[in-house]
This record gives C-alpha cells, sequence and structure tokens, in this order.
C-alpha cells in the first residue's frame, strides 16, 4: 500500500481511468467505421496511440484507402518519437524495459512523468500510467467494440457526431494561445479546399504537410502542440485554458522548474 | 484483407516511432526544430481531422447534422467537460438534429 502514497502513483491511477474510459467511444467508432472486432483491438493493442488510431478510423470512416489510413496515423504518431527521447534522457530505462516503455510511451504517461521532479516520482509516474491505460484501454476498445457492432444504423445515434466531438476534443488541450489555433484554421482551411479535388483521406496529408512546412519555417515554441488529450496534473490546478504561464508538463527538457511536484499538495 | 495489411504496417511505424526515440543519441534532442514539427504536425492533423468528419462527404462538402454536433463539442470543451462527455454531447447533437429533420 506505500506505493499508493506515492503522488505519481495516484495521479497515474487517475489518468489511467480517465483515459481507459474513452477507450468505449474509440471501440464503437471504429467498429462502426467498417473496422471488425479484431481489427480494433490490434489498434489498441498494438498501435496504441489514441490520436493515432482515432486518425486510421476516421480516414476509413471517410471513404479513405487505407494506405492513407496507415499514413495520418502514422505521421500523427511521430511525437512519440520525441516523447521516447524526452523519456530516455529522464529514466534511462535498460535492457527489455526499453522495449516495452516505447510501447506505453503516449501523451499521458510522459506528461505524467515529466511533471514529477523526483527522478523515482517520475518513474512510478510513467510506468503507472503507461500500464493502467493500456490495460484499461484495451478492456474499454473491446466494451465500446461489442456495444457498437450492435447499434445498427450509425448515423441515427449520432456516431459521425461523436466522431466530430472526438477530433476538437483531442485538439483542443493544444489550442492555446493565438499561434497554434492559427495553425489549425490554416490546416483546416487547406483540407476544406482540397477535399473537392483529391482522393478521400488525401486532403489529411495535405494538411500534414502544411503544418510541417509551418513548423520548419516559423519559429515558435519547441513543444507546441505536445499535450496530452487528458492531463494528468489539471484537475490540481484549476486554470488552464488563456493562462500564460500554464503549469503543465512543460518542463521536458530539463532546466528543473516543473511544477507538477505541487501536484501532490 | 488488404485493410488488414495497412493497419499492421500502421502498428509497427507507430512502434518504429516510439522505439527510435529510445535510440537516438540525446544530443538530437538540442535540436528544437524536429520536436517543432512534430508538434505543429499533431495540431494541423487533428484540425484537419476534426473538420473532413464534419463537412466531407467523400469528394464532396456538405453542411449537415455534423456541424451541429461540432458547436455543441465545442461549447461541451469550453465548459471543460472531460473527454467522454464530450463525444456524448456531440453524438445527442448530431443525433437530435436528424430527429427533427436536419441531415
Amino acid at each position: 500500500m506505500k506505493l499508493l502514497a506515492s503522488p505519481a502513483v495516484r495521479v497515474g491511477i487517475s489518468i489511467s481511468i480517465a483515459t481507459g474510459l474513452y477507450g468505449i467511444s474509440f471501440g464503437a467508432l471504429s467498429v462502426t467505421s467498417g473496422l471488425d472486432f479484431w481489427q480494433t483491438m490490434a489498434l489498441s493493442l498494438l498501435l496504441f496511440s489514441g490520436g493515432s488510431q482515432f486518425a486510421f478510423i476516421g480516414v476509413v470512416a471517410g471513404g479513405g484507402s487505407g494506405i492513407a489510413a496507415m499514413s495520418a496515423a502514422t505521421l500523427l504518431g511521430m511525437r512519440n518519437g520525441i516523447y521516447g527521447m524526452q523519456l530516455n534522457a529522464l529514466l534511462h530505462p535498460t535492457g527489455w524495459r526499453r522495449y516495452v516503455a516505447a510501447q506505453v510511451t503516449i501523451d499521458e504517461s510522459t506528461a505524467t512523468s515529466s511533471g514529477q521532479t523526483d527522478p523515482d516520482e517520475q518513474r512510478r509516474g510513467f510506468w503507472t500510467a503507461g500500464i493502467g491505460i493500456y490495460i484499461l484501454w484495451n478492456l474499454f476498445t473491446a466494451v465500446g467494440a461489442l456495444a457498437g457492432s450492435g447499434l445498427g444504423d450509425p448515423k441515427q445515434w449520432g456516431l459521425d457526431g461523436a466522431a466530430v466531438a472526438a477530433f476538437l476534443a483531442l485538439l483542443w488541450p493544444r489550442l492555446k494561445g493565438r499561434e497554434p489555433a492559427a495553425i489549425a484554421v490554416v490546416c483546416a482551411l487547406a483540407t476544406v479546399l482540397a477535399v473537392p479535388f483529391v482522393p478521400a483521406g488525401v486532403p489529411i496529408l495535405i494538411a500534414a504537410v502544411v503544418a510541417a512546412l509551418i513548423g520548419w519555417f516559423s519559429h515558435g515554441r519547441s513543444d507546441e502542440g505536445l499535450e496530452p488529450d487528458v492531463d494528468p496534473y489539471d484537475t490540481h490546478h484549476g486554470h488552464r485554458h488563456g493562462d500564460k504561464n500554464r503549469d503543465k508538463p512543460r518542463d521536458l527538457h530539463g532546466d528543473g522548474n516543473g511544477q507538477a511536484g505541487k501536484a501532490s499538495t | 484483407m488488404n485493410l488488414w495489411i495497412w493497419l499492421l504496417l500502421a502498428c509497427v511505424l507507430a512502434y518504429a516511432w516510439k522505439l527510435v526515440g529510445y535510440f537516438v543519441p540525446a544530443k538530437l534532442l538540442k535540436d528544437p526544430r524536429m520536436s517543432r514539427i512534430a508538434g505543429t504536425m499533431t495540431i494541423g492533423l487533428l484540425a484537419s481531422l476534426t473538420i473532413v468528419n464534419t463537412v466531407a462527404s467523400g469528394q464532396t462538402l456538405a453542411a449537415d447534422a455534423r456541424l451541429g454536433a461540432l458547436a455543441a463539442a465545442a461549447v461541451a470543451l469550453a465548459f471543460r467537460a472531460p473527454f467522454l462527455m464530450v463525444v456524448v454531447v456531440g453524438a445527442g447533437a448530431a443525433a437530435l438534429l436528424r430527429l427533427i429533420g436536419w441531415n
């Protein structure tokens, strides 16, 4: 029970429950997008990265090809590589642990870990959130997939609206300040303009190229857009939208001033 | 069957991204450009996926109940509703609008 006294473990458990639960919506949307139960489970078990999974089924639902779905999911997964570098510098996993750590390297486990200042707490936070979310996400994906396949006409239940809401909810926490909002608007416009002219799924890849060009040529924060879908430390701090000194786990570059140690208070 | 191949390839590539982070030399972290592109691309892709799912039907643009879902979800998010609640609100708005005749 000593583990439960660790603030990082407690944050990790609550983030696991919050994130795991929305696996229900992924499972339900996936089977109504045309994937079967095992394809849905393969995405949660093997791909295991919420944004990329929603991207894959979103492209398929829109009539896009498998290769377009794969491309969108893969481009969206690039940030996990950045998280991996940060976590490697933070936790130094060795041997087989490195390979397991890689699989559970996602927005939420990175945020839970990097939000702590003590190295032991960082380690506990990462593993609790990573393993916890992995188990619950897959469990609730299965629940959602089984429930979704019995729904009949998905449109009658507004499930296409649910997909829209899911993507907006994934985007929302990353839109803080003028710059990310401008990037979002430009990419949305590029998408709409492209829809009539290219096959389904491709407009999303065009938007990715536009976004990459913005990132390459403009100078802004190097961690813009790298936010968890569910913020582990949000509930402990209240205000977050529009707050310039956001105490989100920004201290990924190690200046030691991350404030999340306070999360235990 | 075709979809399975792309799906499994997506899984392999997703794991490859994650693993690459643990094996590249730490000094690459000092180049902020890669991390910046990863960030702007995340925003761009999610914005694009949001709008595509709202107004695209194949290769045509359509204004239907999904616009209501987008608006309702935005309101829910502004009130800081949790993810699952936002999704339910989006579905409810689309279903309701269809019920009263707006497709």
